[in-house]
């Protein structure tokens, strides 16, 4: 059974202000088997976020369905974990506090909440932060904590929208490093949002590549790579240069769509 | 450096320099005649009769000898009434407000039509409806701090990030747990401005409460003096009010310092406790 499933997936958004409706997501369709660790690749406003946001609950497809577990989805709920391209902590909770959030929703002692936050704030490096205040922490050390925080739902299925995108290299090789290592002791799904090729590549063992507006996918790859995955061998690049021709390719056509209708719009904004 | 020398470091002796030079001041023109020395008595004066309001040592406040305490407790528990019932309901109201489009809708054009009507108009009508004793002074300091605080509330949840809502919505939080774990403490630091604006109004009514509904209290004595031509009496009065007023201030910033130590280092005002 499949873990996640998404059936001919569409979206449109009604542009109230030009009374125009914009086609968003063309007809995508997706599943993802348990611990499978899916990489959604596309340029920005290709529609990934919005489909990570669909399994999420947070948008509703306007066409086609989407179940986690074989359960529809509904609305936002604790099966699934999110951790956001913000860490999005709450500023007034010290890092513990954070990490158990959902646990003080559910009416836990203190006591045994902060016994349970521990674990996870280990998992992720956090010892010696417990009671440091977001306002402290670095980004690196920010995104740990949303991780924490996912993780302590136990979810079978964890929903990342570009989630190191803000931090610098070397700390972004560290958290992918870790989170690889979380995932294969968690035995859980990852649904991973990103628009960087070398991210997909050195994370995923599904990497979805998306064609922009409509957003569809152009070409699920499956990734065999030994782990860790080395980034400078034959394999790799020979992934990484296939992708790169995908996505050269279906911009080449894009632009080749987009111009007369370019033009007319520049004339406008001159005219204007 | 000698004790004294250090309990005036201590003082933080900034927040004296101001006071003094202008108690210098107008002990200088009180003194020199310019104006009948009645109307304008010297600072000296005014502490000689504010000495006896408290302590009572020479009845020169006459009937008001040795009872400054009951006057002040008197003012302090109307303002302490009206300001929790209008900390209560502000607070209440203007998350209700903020949250839900429906109590914005059908409440808040009520509301801003009756904020600007001055406190002082609803007099009358207060009268009427609590009679003469501490009820419709009660209400007047409400109406004053009621509306600083609501429309704080209001402006706070409405400014709330949207991104923490959603992560706990994530993590199955309910709408009443969204309230009561995200939206009231996301609003908090614009909750405790309300709530400093609202104690200074809630001071500001007292006196015009006591001027008309009630006999006794700071504002009691203050209008009062005034019939009797006791200007040294009135401007005690003031003096009193405005340092029981800075107190309950220092009060609520401490409070707001306890409440907010989150902020701490992370905003200009979280330097100054």
């Amino acid at each position: 059974m499949a873990s996640i499933e998404l059936k001919n997936i569409t979206k449109i958004f009604r542009d109230a202000k030009r009374k125009r409706d914009l086609l968003a997501i063309d007809d995508v369709s997706l599943s993802v088997e348990p611990n499978q660790f899916l990489c959604l690749l596309g340029s920005s406003g290709c529609g990934k976020s919005t489909l990570l946001n669909m399994i999420a609950g947070f948008e509703k497809p306007t066409g086609g369905s989407v179940t986690v577990g074989g359960k529809p989805v509904d609305g936002p709920g604790a099966d699934r974990g999110m951790v956001f391209q913000q860490a999005n902590l709450m500023p007034w909770l010290p890092v513990w506090e954070n990490v158990a959030f959902h646990l003080r929703l559910k009416g836990w002692r203190k006591a045994d909440r902060r016994a349970a936050a521990q674990e996870y704030i280990d998992m992720v490096g956090l010892q010696g932060f417990e009671n440091h205040f977001p306002a402290e922490l670095s980004g690196g050390m920010s995104q740990r904590v949303g991780i924490a925080r996912a993780l302590l739902l136990n979810p079978q299925v964890i929903l990342m929208d570009e989630p190191f995108a803000a931090l610098d290299a070397q700390t972004k090789m560290d958290m992918q490093e870790e989170l690889v290592a979380i995932w294969q002791k968690q035995r859980c799904t990852i649904v991973f949002v990103t628009h960087s090729v070398d991210e997909a590549l050195v994370l995923g063992t599904q990497v979805a590549v998306l064609t922009s507006r409509p957003g569809r996918v152009r070409e699920l790859i499956d990734l065999d790579l030994p782990r860790p995955r080395d980034i400078t061998g034959q394999q790799f690049n020979d992934h990484k240069r296939h992708i790169l021709n995908l996505i050269r390719e279906e911009g080449m056509q894009q632009r080749k769509e987009a111009k007369p209708d370019s033009m007319a719009a520049s004339r406008q904004g001159a005219a204007a | 450096m000698t004790a004294i020398g250090k309990i005036w470091e201590r003082f933080a002796w900034e927040k004296a320099v101001v006071p003094l030079v202008i108690l210098v001041a107008w002990e200088a023109v009180s003194r020199s005649g310019l104006l009948p020395a009645a109307l304008l008595p010297p600072p000296t004066v005014v502490l000689h009769a504010w000495g006896d309001w408290v302590f009572g040592f020479d009845e020169t406040s006459q009937a008001n000898s040795g009872r400054w305490f009951a006057d002040a407790l008197s003012s302090a528990m109307r303002v302490a009434a009206g300001y929790a019932i209008a900390a209560a309901s502000g607070i209440l109201l203007g998350i209700a407000i903020g949250w839900w489009r429906w109590v914005e809708r059908t409440v808040e054009p009520t509301i801003q039509m009756l904020r600007p009507v001055p406190p002082v108009s609803w007099i009358p009508v207060a009268i009427i409806w609590f009679g003469i004793a501490n009820k419709p002074a009660i209400f007047l300091v409400f109406l004053g701090a009621f509306f600083p605080i609501l429309m704080n509330t209001i402006h706070g949840v409405k400014t709330a990030d949207r991104n923490l809502i959603r992560a706990a919505a994530m993590m199955g939080a309910t709408e009443q747990q969204l309230l009561r774990h995200v939206v009231f403490p996301a609003a908090l630091p614009s909750i405790f401005a309300g709530l400093r604006i609202g104690i200074g109004a809630a001071w500001m009514l007292t006196v015009t409460a006591e001027m008309v509904a009630v006999k006794s209290g700071l504002g009691y004595v203050l209008w009062d003096s005034y019939y009797f031509l006791r200007y040294d009496l009135v401007l005690a009065a003031m003096a009193s009010i405005g340092l029981l007023g800075y107190a309950t201030d220092g009060l609520i910033k401490l409070l707001m310092s306890v409440a907010l130590h989150w902020q701490h280092g992370s905003t200009l005002q979280s330097r100054e406790g």
